[in-house]
């Protein structure tokens, strides 16, 4: 969707008219996303911080509680999401390159992998249910009761930050549906690719939370036996 | 306002490289494989922290070629190492407080 005229009255249909021109308007979002995702950056990390003010107090009960988790099916999950943020990549840089279809495919691709992603999420919430591991009237674990009440703590920490992780995931795929469509109608092109780029960034901050939830959550030495 | 534009002023399109995001791509698998590996030996008090570097390598990764940092503007830089500062902030003053508790009453 290329406009090449010499008329001063015309512009690119997505150009804002608060906006001097195309450049200005995607450094001005890039910028805001930045901004937005600052707020994202704190949010999690005041959660992790209570995690590890709790971890410096139990180690052994938040050993015990990453070895109730699957550490194979987080560590594929993490390559699962590596390899989505490198298709996110490769949407952008289709875009740029005003390649339609590439980019149309490579978020096709970055929605299946993240719905991979919270298809084995959602087999790991299922199985930690059925062994009684979501805190509250129905947390069963009990093998050291001294520690019981401590490992529901990690556990509390697991669903919380793992659950506010997955809406993330959930909110990018609704995103995703929508900007395949976009991408599809040829919205996106070398002159205007800003939105894709910006779904990208929300994408990867969304990696990289599961980058440190992941040694978090299932690899505290001591944890996994077998 | 001589300088009334004529044209648009297109974002300035840096396309990087396929190679680039491919060695970011494996740099981020072998970074999660080392972190399992890492985990799975009794490295006493290092555990811990060797985890935190290599996930801290991951997201800089990410961040720098994935999400393009490497080619913004000063502005969005500042942004950047603006939020992590805070978040540093966030847990350097709680831990001043909780770690330096030495009655060990939390």
């Amino acid at each position: 969707m290329s406009v090449v005229t010499n008329d001063p009255h015309a512009h690119h249909p997505f150009l804002q008219h608060h906006f001097e021109d195309l450049g200005q308007q995607h450094e001005a979002s890039t910028l805001g996303m930045w901004m937005f995702l600052a707020t994202e950056i704190l949010f999690f990390g005041g959660v992790l911080c209570a995690y590890w003010i709790y971890r410096v107090m139990y180690p052994e009960a938040w050993a015990i509680g990453a070895a109730q988790q699957i550490w194979w099916l987080g560590a594929i999950n993490t390559i699962v999401l590596i390899v989505s943020s490198l298709t996110m990549a490769l949407a952008v840089r289709n875009a740029q390159l005003g390649r339609r279809m590439g980019t149309v495919y490579m978020l096709i691709a970055t929605l299946f992998f993240g719905s991979i992603f919270l298809g084995v999420k959602a087999y790991e919430y299922a199985k930690h249910w059925q062994e009684g591991l979501f805190p509250g009237a129905s947390f069963h674990w009990n093998e050291v009761p001294a520690l019981a009440p401590k490992v529901q703590l990690f556990m509390t920490f697991y669903w919380t930050l793992t659950g506010l992780h997955a809406l993330h995931m959930v909110i990018g795929a609704g995103l995703l549906l929508w900007f395949i469509w976009r991408a599809w109608k040829g919205h996106f092109g070398p002159e205007y690719y800003g939105p894709v780029e910006i779904m990208g960034l929300y994408w990867h901050f969304v990696d990289i939370v599961w980058i440190f939830l992941f040694p978090f959550l299932y690899l505290i030495h001591g944890a996994h036996h077998g | 306002m001589a300088d009334v534009t004529t044209h648009e002023h297109a974002p300035h399109v840096h396309v990087t490289p396929l190679t680039t995001y491919f060695l970011v791509f494996f740099a981020l698998a072998i970074g999660t494989i080392l972190t399992v590996a890492a985990s799975r030996f009794d490295l006493g008090m290092w555990n811990t922290p060797i985890a935190l570097v290599i996930a801290t390598i991951k997201a800089v990764l990410v961040i720098l070629f994935f999400m393009h940092v490497i080619h913004s503007t000063r502005l969005t830089w500042v942004v950047i190492v603006a939020s992590f500062l805070w978040l540093g902030v966030l847990f350097v003053l709680t831990f001043a407080d909780y770690l330096t508790r030495v009655w060990k009453i939390y």
